[in-house]
């Protein structure tokens, strides 16, 4: 099933991509190729199959592994904040959020 | 002598008698890099950097405590996130970025007194099979600057290709490091998922993402691997092979010596008595170019000659791994790059509305076309009413793929074939059509998808471009892969040549 | 919390027949955010403590820098564990973490990780009491997920800029979800204010609701009577007290009504409760913002908790107060309203439990603590938590009304002298105060004859009545007596010896 210039905007919007009028027909067409290329999976019988979520688990059962509850860490805010493109006393500043 | 195309036994050998030291091995490198600049393989060098921790390597070199791999010059992909060089993913978005903290690869290799040299350049967000994909500009070929070197670490296996590094990391989720390395000329291997720690490791698609080595040769990539794999408890998908059904396995940090051991073998002309090499029949079907065919199936003859039983066998959704790849990878993307949006690190727009026109703007023009794409295909396909039909559907293929391996490891050892359907492409051929270079990856996102070890070792030249022969091998079993792979080293010289212009 | 029984607050406003204006059904379900109180984060190795200064709790994997992987902490584990025990859940042998994808700045992924398709708790019933009559509310789920940061606006707003604090992201929360099976606010409070006794009960949450620790959202809707079909329901958010969530629910209610009567439709969205104009008010309706695109976090295995893991927390377990309720009137004879307020939290069963085995007369502890203690708790608005007497001081007061060393008058004066002092009262040796205060009963029956004589002889127009047959006159001698030992004297003894003088 194609999509829709409807589904362009809403994936864009979702997934906060800005598309350009200019290119939204390429990328338009260029998702059509793909989605039809992966077309192909829906005629695969998977009746009683489980999805592989770690590919370990294709040969045996793979379990989480749980941490001690310990705090371990102590405060680096200085490294952890030197990327930000703005911050005031150790917050992150971002234009208004409205609630 | 020459460092340039040396082995790591030949550099290690170099340090510990004295020919060398650390910083002179440094030095030497960084020369070689520097006078390369238009291959665009280094993102960021910095001499005082590399040279810092080369003294530091010196100083453990006169101590004697030292490792396999200590004053031996490495860089990395630019995927690795490190303290002292920027981390830039190949991106806009992460253009200025310095992390905090060491990728686990990182520091375990400089633990092991591996001198970094920078870091290299590769597709951005690790998604590309061509290296145009990087913001910072494309890769060349060393073998033929006109051509592509293949992707997404293709900074990596063009640099260890023109004598600018002896070692390299890289990282692979469709085929990214075996790719390349075929392109190139080089040899690497994508360890089985879980072996190398992707802490630190910018993800592009967690359940598919693997580190690995790239360098001249299987005996170089086994000592590499040797210290960048392990447990680590800071990756929760990381696996303790010792806790698993393969715990009789040699692994880590063992590799190296088991492939010595076993490389006495191939002076009796029969090396790989006992070995079942399987060929999967839609490995060789049409698509695959005629001159890398015929590369593929001499290099596999040449196992043969020396005592492994050839066994022909099917891999039956081989074509599925395509769509099956191209759900799930863009899936995982989406939303492991919804972290970038301009509020905490990264690429922040300078004019905008409003708060969510901020992380809209920074993100349009924070990702290149290609990542954006991906992006939307991996919102679509996890959306509401879409997910059973392709993220789940996609999810159960990949069991039957993986199912599909383990049917075939029962007839053989190790499966055999191309690493991508033809040599290296000229820049610009196939960017106009995203999807046909999705094609181009047919060969490697089975081992992918189902976590497997995979290699890639040079087998031979067509028109002058190197091409690859894959080896596939089952869960954990990279030991006997990278023997196996040294011994056909050891009665070829493919992985000794080097381009022209660069010895 | 005061110190009365669990159950509902003050009837349903004028009007209203069971929770709703006649001829309407009102149909709520509760969604609970308990902080588990762990001294970790759920996925990272940093301090959950409240109030630190901006940020210096939040480590690289809390700002989701590039490059960092989760690691579930056990403790959030096995507090959903003990919470599945505590309700008589089912603990699900293998549950998944799943990523819910949304843009917002105090999200520092762009997805939270949640549970979505197989939560860890399954089902479960928590009882609840209003105006008497008992109900069972039935759980959908629990599960465990991850904190968001928090938006700061004091100070920023002339700037047009917020303030992101990333410190209590990645703090564990356990999402506790209802049936849609209550009918008024009276039954959604009951409930809530259960459910944080039980969270509270065992230890899994620190139930301060200023603090956020204990976050309520409900959802209502609204039906006419009799209608099978539910209405569309709104979900409230930011009800920070037991209080306001029954105004709230109250105001949706009628709002929605409203707004059916007059012709319109209730629109599904979240509302937040403004407590200054006791209203709730629409919060966001984007149009994308229900697609949260849930998959499962390929950075995390599936949970698998076994049946050994299950018994040994069942074993650590201390009795639920259902059980200990059922306990006190079985055992101690206490009356259901009386066992039901000792048993209202941990703290308060607690407290009864310290008396009642130091003084080993529970029924005398009980009626002290659901009698005056209460009335002072309640008189300053306190918790047993911050009681001025500590249980050890009351059960010495106990002990010495028991011993009678002092007598009920001299036990409540010297309660109440206590009390006044406030926070000094825990200080106090209570024997050494009954001296001080000179509180001690005279039960030496010389004293207590010398008093009687004396009030005998200055009353003679009593001890006539009382021989002419007045029985109230010998009240009013004993009272006499009483009033002139200072209320000292034994009251047993003075009745006996008053009765063999004047008879």
């Amino acid at each position: 099933m194609p999509l829709t210039p409807e589904d362009i905007r809403r994936l864009s919007l979702l997934a906060r991509i800005e598309i350009a009028p200019a290119v939204a027909p390429q990328i338009h067409a260029q998702l059509n190729g793909l989605f039809n290329l992966v077309a192909q999976l829906q005629a695969v019988d998977t009746k009683g199959i489980e999805p592989l979520c770690h590919p370990i688990a294709a040969i045996e059962e793979m379990t989480l592994r749980l941490r001690d509850d310990v705090a371990t860490e102590t405060d680096q805010r200085d490294a952890n904040m030197k990327n930000a493109p703005q911050q005031e006393n150790g917050l992150f500043l971002v234009p208004r959020v409205l609630e | 002598m020459s460092f340039a195309f040396a082995s790591l036994k030949q550099l290690r050998a170099a340090l510990d008698c004295k020919h060398v030291s650390a910083v002179e091995l440094a030095e030497y490198f960084l020369n070689r890099a520097e006078a390369a600049q238009d291959l665009n393989t280094f993102l960021h060098l910095d001499r005082a950097l590399t040279l810092a921790e080369a003294r530091a390597a010196d100083a453990q070199l006169a101590s004697g405590n030292t490792t396999a791999l200590t004053g031996i010059p490495v860089a990395h992909k630019d995927i690795f996130v490190t303290q002292d060089w920027r981390s830039t993913a190949g991106s806009r978005m992460l253009a200025n970025y310095t992390s905090p903290f060491d990728a686990t690869v990182v520091e375990k290799l400089k633990q092991a007194g591996m001198v970094s040299l920078g870091k290299l350049n590769c597709d951005e967000f690790a998604m590309g099979s061509s290296n145009e994909n990087s913001a910072f500009g494309a890769v060349k070929n060393p073998w033929d600057k006109a051509k592509i070197p293949g992707g997404s670490s293709g900074g990596s296996a063009a640099a260890v290709a023109a004598g600018l590094t002896p070692a390299a990391t890289g990282t692979d989720t469709g085929g990214s490091l075996r790719q390349p390395a075929s392109m190139c000329g080089i040899t690497a291997i994508k360890p089985t998922y879980g072996t190398v720690s992707r802490y630190g490791m910018i993800a592009f698609a967690s359940s598919l993402d693997q580190g690995g080595p790239m360098a001249k040769s299987a005996e170089d990539c086994a000592i590499l691997l040797d210290a960048m794999a392990g447990f680590d408890e800071r990756d929760s998908t990381s696996v303790d092979v010792s806790k698993t059904s393969r715990k009789n396995l040699v692994a880590a940090p063992n590799l190296a010596k088991f492939v010595e051991k076993h490389a006495l073998k191939a002076s009796t002309g029969a090396a790989f008595q006992g070995i079942r090499v399987g060929v999967p029949t839609e490995f060789f079907a049409s698509g695959l170019s005629a001159d890398v065919a015929q590369l593929v199936k001499s290099a596999i003859a040449e196992f043969e000659k020396q005592g492994a039983v050839i066994v022909e066998l099917s891999l039956p959704r081989t074509a599925l791994s395509i769509p099956a790849y191209y759900v799930i990878a863009p899936a995982e993307a989406s939303s492991n790059l919804s972290r970038f949006d301009g509020v905490r690190y990264g690429h922040r727009a300078a004019d905008y509305k409003d708060l969510g026109d901020m992380i809209a703007k920074s993100r349009s023009e924070g990702f290149g076309a290609e990542v954006k794409r991906r992006i939307l295909v991996g919102a679509y396909v996890l959306s509401h009413g879409y997910y059973d039909a392709y993220y789940l559907q996609a999810q159960k293929v990949r069991r039957l793929i993986a199912q599909d391996f383990q049917d075939a490891f029962t007839k053989c050892d190790f499966i055999m074939g191309p690493v991508a359907p033809t040599t290296a492409w000229k820049m610009g051929e196939k960017s106009v059509d995203p999807i046909s270079m999705y094609l181009e990856d047919i060969f490697t996102l089975g081992a992918s998808l189902a976590g497997l070890p995979g290699m890639s070792v040079p087998c031979g030249f067509s028109d002058g471009m190197p091409v690859g022969l894959q080896i596939i091998g089952n869960y954990f079993d990279e030991a006997r892969m990278l023997a196996v792979a040294h011994q056909y080293q050891l009665v070829t010289d493919w992985h000794t040549r080097a381009p022209e212009a660069f010895k | 919390m005061s110190a009365s029984p669990n159950g509902g607050g003050k009837g349903s406003p004028a009007g209203w027949v069971d929770g709703a204006p006649a001829g309407w059904e009102v149909v709520i379900g509760l969604e609970t955010h308990a902080q588990l109180s762990t001294a970790s984060k759920i996925f990272s190795g940093s301090k959950t403590t409240y109030g630190a200064a901006p940020n210096t709790q939040a480590n690289a994997v809390d700002l989701a820098l590039p490059g960092t992987l989760p690691v579930l902490n056990r403790g959030a584990v096995q507090a959903a564990i003990k919470f599945g025990l505590a309700i008589g859940a089912e603990i699900a042998p293998r549950s998944v973490f799943a990523r819910k994808n949304y843009f917002y700045p105090d999200l520092p992924k762009g997805y939270q990780i949640s549970q979505f398709e197989l939560p860890v708790v399954v089902g479960g019933t928590i009882p609840i009491v209003v105006d008497g009559v008992e109900k069972s509310v039935q759980l959908t789920r629990a599960h465990l997920e991850e904190d968001a940061g928090k938006s700061l606006h004091e100070g920023l707003d002339s700037m047009g800029v917020s303030g992101i604090d990333l410190n209590r992201a990645g703090t564990p929360l356990l999402e506790i979800v209802t049936e849609p099976v209550m009918r008024s606010a009276q039954e959604a409070v009951a409930y809530a204010k259960a459910l944080h006794g039980i969270v509270t009960w065992i230890g899994i949450c620190d139930g301060n609701m200023q603090e956020g620790s204990f976050r309520c959202d409900a959802n209502v809707s609204v039906r006419r009577a009799g209608d099978p079909k539910l209405g569309t329901r709104c979900e409230i958010k930011n009800v920070n007290s037991f209080r306001f969530l029954e105004r709230a629910i109250e105001y949706e209610i009628r709002r929605q009504i409203e707004m059916i009567e007059d012709g319109g439709k209730v629109v599904q969205e979240t509302r937040l409760y403004d407590a200054d104009r006791d209203e709730t008010r629409s919060m966001r309706s984007k149009e994308d913002s229900m697609d949260y695109r849930y998959f499962p976090d390929p950075d995390l295995l599936p949970l698998v908790i076994t049946e050994a893991e299950v018994e040994a927390i069942r074993a650590t377990m201390t009795e639920l107060p259902e059980a200990m309720r059922q306990r006190f009137v079985r055992d101690y004879g206490l009356s259901e309203y009386d066992a039901r307020l000792l048993t209202q939290s941990k703290a308060f069963a607690d407290y009864f439990v310290t008396c009642a085995e130091e003084t080993g007369e529970p029924k005398l502890v009980s009626n002290w603590i659901a009698g005056e203690l209460s009335a002072l708790l309640n008189r300053n608005g306190l918790s047993i938590e911050h009681c001025y007497v500590a249980a050890a001081q009351l059960a010495s007061i106990v002990i010495a009304l028991k011993k009678e060393v002092i007598n009920g008058k001299g036990a409540k004066d010297l309660l109440y002298a206590m009390w006044e002092k406030e926070e000094l009262a825990r200080d106090l040796l209570v024997d050494a105060l009954i001296k001080q205060m000179g509180l001690e009963q005279i039960s030496d029956a010389t004293a207590i004859e010398k008093i009687i004589d004396e009030v005998l002889a200055a009353n003679q127009k009593s001890v006539d009545e009382f021989k002419s047959g007045k029985e109230k006159a010998f009240q009013s001698l004993v009272g006499q007596v009483m009033k002139a030992s200072k209320g000292k004297a034994n009251p047993a003894q003075v009745n006996e010896i008053l009765k063999a003088k004047l008879t």
